[in-house]
């Protein structure tokens, strides 16, 4: 180094000489850390939902087959929903319970947007199962709705919790209906 | 003065640190080969690229691990997973671009690192076998960017595998069931891209764990240095940190302006446009040529009319650095005190362009002629000349020490010149 | 020496593809394009005007699999003249719960429908030729968007000395001078809405444009963070060289 003969006799790290130095250091530092942190996002975020993935995130559902009181199952970005054409019975047992001890508190009015069809995410929201009572066969729990095999969660015709260990109700998607006898989830 | 042993930096007495360093010496090590870790003072920036080499590992290793996320090795799915990478995963377009040419800064970091061995005479006792280490990754990286090179499935991935793994043909009565076995069948097909993707995915922590062996044999005697001769005590080093930290880090900078230039604004340029359309095992492209990295040995494949020696040239053009501690019969190591090595050494690396020039090109008139006489030289070079050389040159006088390059009298003032780096 | 491997390339596809007459393709001139450069761009004009051109002449033969109809917001489609554009297209889905497959009208996130069900499909509909998939044209040729351009513009007449064969097409920029495809573009071929003149020119650059973009969608956002990462880069190295200085300082 050419100079450093020369600027060595100004050295020893301390004055201004050595505020420029820590200076520097603390800017070069900070520099190539942010630079690292701000290169890594591009490959963390890459983990994330693609284009693709989120272009499919809606599904359309013809409703026309459905009869009263059937249950149908479609898949929706990977999981399963639940759509239920209610019998007037169990629209009215769900209205019923609006009042109940619910663990959580929702009317079911606020769950649905024609009391006739309940449209619900089928992931029991205590550790991920998928709840019978789609079948007519399968155990509908205490409660008349849908029962968790995992752990013993109890919903009811509303699909809200009613015993066992889940914390929640069962998730509504978005949806709409595009006409009488159609909706887009998503 | 520059210290040699420089003292324990404050949080080693920290009681955590000295809790966890009393059961695993970690700190102790990393204190010891990074801070303590004597260095020759007078290392010039060629030597950067051993760590910029170790660098781009890293880097491919990350952005390779992450485009594994995405990539399907199926032939039906592969050229458009990568297509979808590119289009509609977030940031897969940088993430595909930085691994597609990283390859590229790595085979120039390691290839420039390998020259300065060359030019500097790294190879020399005592360190053949740290020179031997580093053959076996470049041949490690070869064989991983071959198999990578054929995951997107373009026209050049295919027929690229399919020239390469039929090179194993050549050899006699083995050699046809060794290729049947290397494609699982009757060309490459599927089975192919599955296996290559697997040990396209093993062989970068194989190589890691080699350069771990390089470093191991590096730190066992030292960094050679610029003038060749040993260092004679304290005087002639400095602690790696924070002198070669900073150096290499600043090298690190440059190295990776010019590798952002390209993935930003020419991602293509190294690549071969033919690798953007679907493999299509019934049509060949006109012209097969591998990656440009490659192509100094593919032109010395292809120089030599019969298949087997053909092959075995291309081998042997790499098997040969292996005995070259012994072809190099000069007891100097640093060409700067050998005038007529280093003559040889500029036509060694002009020979090797010339090579890749060669490559690039198809076999016929001119280039077979040019082809055939650069590989005759590049055997020359360590057959003939350089245990030739060994014996009949009279290297510069050798500085007594580090400290002190510049002679009194008959040094030359050539020789010390580039000490101004240091 | 990269433009030297093309024209041996090239010279070694002519005289592997046909000895009815040696001629060399020509290189291609280089055009302006607005997406060249540091700071290039796609003209969205240009690239909407590509997408007709594409749409109206070369969809007929050439498929585009690698676009999705929601690809096209990029070039300033509204998402609902996405969707109506799409559901000008039927593509097959299901099996639904017949079992049956079933035609649907084409939604945003589907891919650009192929003129042919299949590749032999293709041939058998084209004299044999294959009309290859155009969404990565402009980076699977050498110098792609002058290629392409120089070879939409290239047709003529034969020299006297040229043979063609049966079916065949003379295009100097054409490997081999020989191309199965007829001329696409002839003047006034598309009405463009926007009052732009439709000269054979004009429709090239603009549908070149289009491929481009198709073929590196990513090249303006690429583009855009390339000049911040190194300008970055640019400071940080400054500085490291800086702290070197510094730190070699006390060596010596």
């Amino acid at each position: 180094m050419a100079q450093s003969a020369v600027t060595h006799a100004a050295g020893g790290g301390h004055g201004a000489e050595g505020t420029r130095r820590d200076f520097l250091y603390i800017a070069a530092g900070a520099f190539g850390a942010v630079g690292t942190a701000l290169a890594l996002w591009p490959f963390i975020n890459s983990m994330n939902p693609s284009a693709d993935v989120l272009a499919l995130s809606s599904v359309e559902v013809d409703l026309t087959p459905m009869q009263l009181g059937q249950r149908i199952t479609v898949a929706w970005r990977g999981k399963p929903v639940f759509i239920d054409r209610r019998t007037p019975e169990q629209i009215a047992r769900a209205q019923a319970d609006n009042t109940a001890d619910l663990p959580d508190p929702q009317t079911d009015k606020a769950r649905v947007k024609k009391p006739e069809w309940l449209i619900m995410v089928g992931v029991c929201t205590h550790l991920g199962c998928v709840p019978l009572g789609q079948k007519a066969t399968d155990p509908r729990g205490d409660f008349g709705g849908w029962f968790c095999p995992c752990h013993g969660s109890h919903y009811d015709t509303s699909g809200r919790i009613r015993k066992g260990p889940a914390p929640k109700n069962l998730p509504i998607p978005e949806y709409a209906f595009l006409d009488d006898n159609k909706v887009r989830i998503g | 003065m520059a210290n040699t042993s420089a003292p324990k930096p404050a949080f080693m007495n920290n009681p955590m640190v000295k809790w966890i360093d009393y059961r695993l010496p970690i700190f102790t090590f990393m204190h010891h080969e990074l801070h303590e870790y004597p260095t020759p003072k007078n290392l010039n920036y060629w030597w950067n690229f051993g760590s910029l080499a170790g660098i781009m590992l890293v880097v491919m290793i990350v952005s390779g691990i992450v485009l594994a996320m995405h990539y399907t090795p199926h032939v039906d799915f592969a050229f458009n997973s990568v297509e979808r990478i590119m289009r509609d995963v977030n940031s897969g377009w940088l993430i595909r671009y930085i691994h597609m040419n990283g390859g590229s800064m790595f085979f120039i970091a390691v290839y420039i690192h390998i020259f300065r061995g060359l030019y500097y005479g790294s190879y020399k006792a005592p360190r053949e076998v740290l020179w031997w280490l580093g053959i076996i990754i470049l041949l490690l990286m070869m064989a991983t960017a071959f198999l990578g090179y054929v995951l997107p499935w373009g026209q050049m991935s295919y027929w690229g595998a399919t020239v390469i793994t039929n090179l194993f043909s050549a050899f006699p009565l083995i050699g046809d069931p060794i290729v049947t076995w290397l494609w699982g069948g009757f060309s490459v097909d599927n089975p192919t891209l599955n296996r290559f993707f697997s040990l396209h995915y093993l062989l970068p922590f194989v190589i890691v764990g080699v350069v771990v062996l390089h470093l191991v044999a590096l730190h066992t005697h030292g960094s050679g240095n610029p003038v060749g001769i040993d260092t004679k005590g304290p005087q002639d080093k400095i602690p790696f940190h924070p002198y070669y930290t900073v150096k290499d880090l600043f090298g690190l900078g440059v190295f990776f302006l010019v590798f952002a230039a390209i993935v930003f604004f020419a991602p293509n340029m190294l690549g071969e446009p033919d690798n953007y359309i679907p493999a299509n095992p019934l049509q060949t492209p006109p012209h097969i040529v591998p990656e440009w990295y490659l192509l100094p040995f593919y032109a010395i494949l292809r120089s030599i009319p019969s298949k087997l020696i053909g092959v075995l040239a291309m081998f042997g053009s790499i098997f040969i650095l292996f005995i070259l501690p012994w072809l190099d019969t000069s007891r100097v190591r640093s060409a700067r005190f050998r005038p007529i090595y280093r003559i040889f050494f500029w036509l060694f690396l002009i020979d090797c362009v010339v090579l890749g020039w060669i490559g690039a090109n198809p076999p016929e008139g001119y280039f077979l002629l040019i082809g055939r006489l650069a590989t005759a030289w590049y055997f020359l070079h360590f057959l003939i000349i350089l245990p030739l050389l060994g014996w009949f040159e009279r290297p510069l006088p050798l500085p007594t020490s580090i400290s002190e390059p510049v002679l009194k009298g008959g040094g030359s003032v050539a020789a010390a010149k580039p000490m101004e780096k240091a | 020496m990269r433009k030297l491997v093309f024209a041996l390339v090239a010279s070694a596809t002519l005289v592997a593809s046909t000895a009815a007459f040696a001629a060399e393709a020509a290189a291609p001139p280089s055009q302006s394009w607005s997406f060249s450069g540091v700071f290039g761009t796609f003209d969205r004009a240009a690239a909407q005007r590509g997408y007709q051109v594409y749409k109206e002449v070369c969809s007929a033969c050439h498929s585009l699999s690698q676009i999705r109809f929601r690809n096209l917001q990029d070039l300033g489609f509204s998402e609902d003249e996405v969707k109506a554009l799409a559901a000008g297209y039927e593509v097959t889905d299901g099996p639904n719960d017949e079992g049956q497959m079933f035609q649907r009208p084409a939604k945003p996130a589907d891919r650009f429908v192929a003129p042919f069900p299949n590749e032999k499909a293709a041939r058998a509909a084209n004299n044999s030729a294959y009309p290859p998939d155009l969404s990565l044209m402009t980076k699977a040729r050498k110098d792609g968007a002058n290629y392409v351009y120089a070879l939409l513009t290239g047709y003529g007449e034969p020299p006297a000395a040229a043979k063609l064969m049966e079916g065949m097409n003379y295009n100097k920029f054409f490997p081999g001078n020989q191309i199965a495809m007829g001329q696409p573009l002839n003047p006034e071929q598309v009405a463009y809405t926007d009052g732009t003149k439709a000269t054979v020119e004009q429709m090239s650059h603009d549908v070149v444009t289009f491929l481009a973009w198709s073929a590196e969608p990513e090249l303006e956002a690429r583009k855009r963070l390339g000049v911040k990462v190194l300008l970055f880069l640019l400071v940080l190295t400054a500085l490291l060289y800086a702290v070197k200085r510094k730190v070699w300082r006390n060596a010596h």
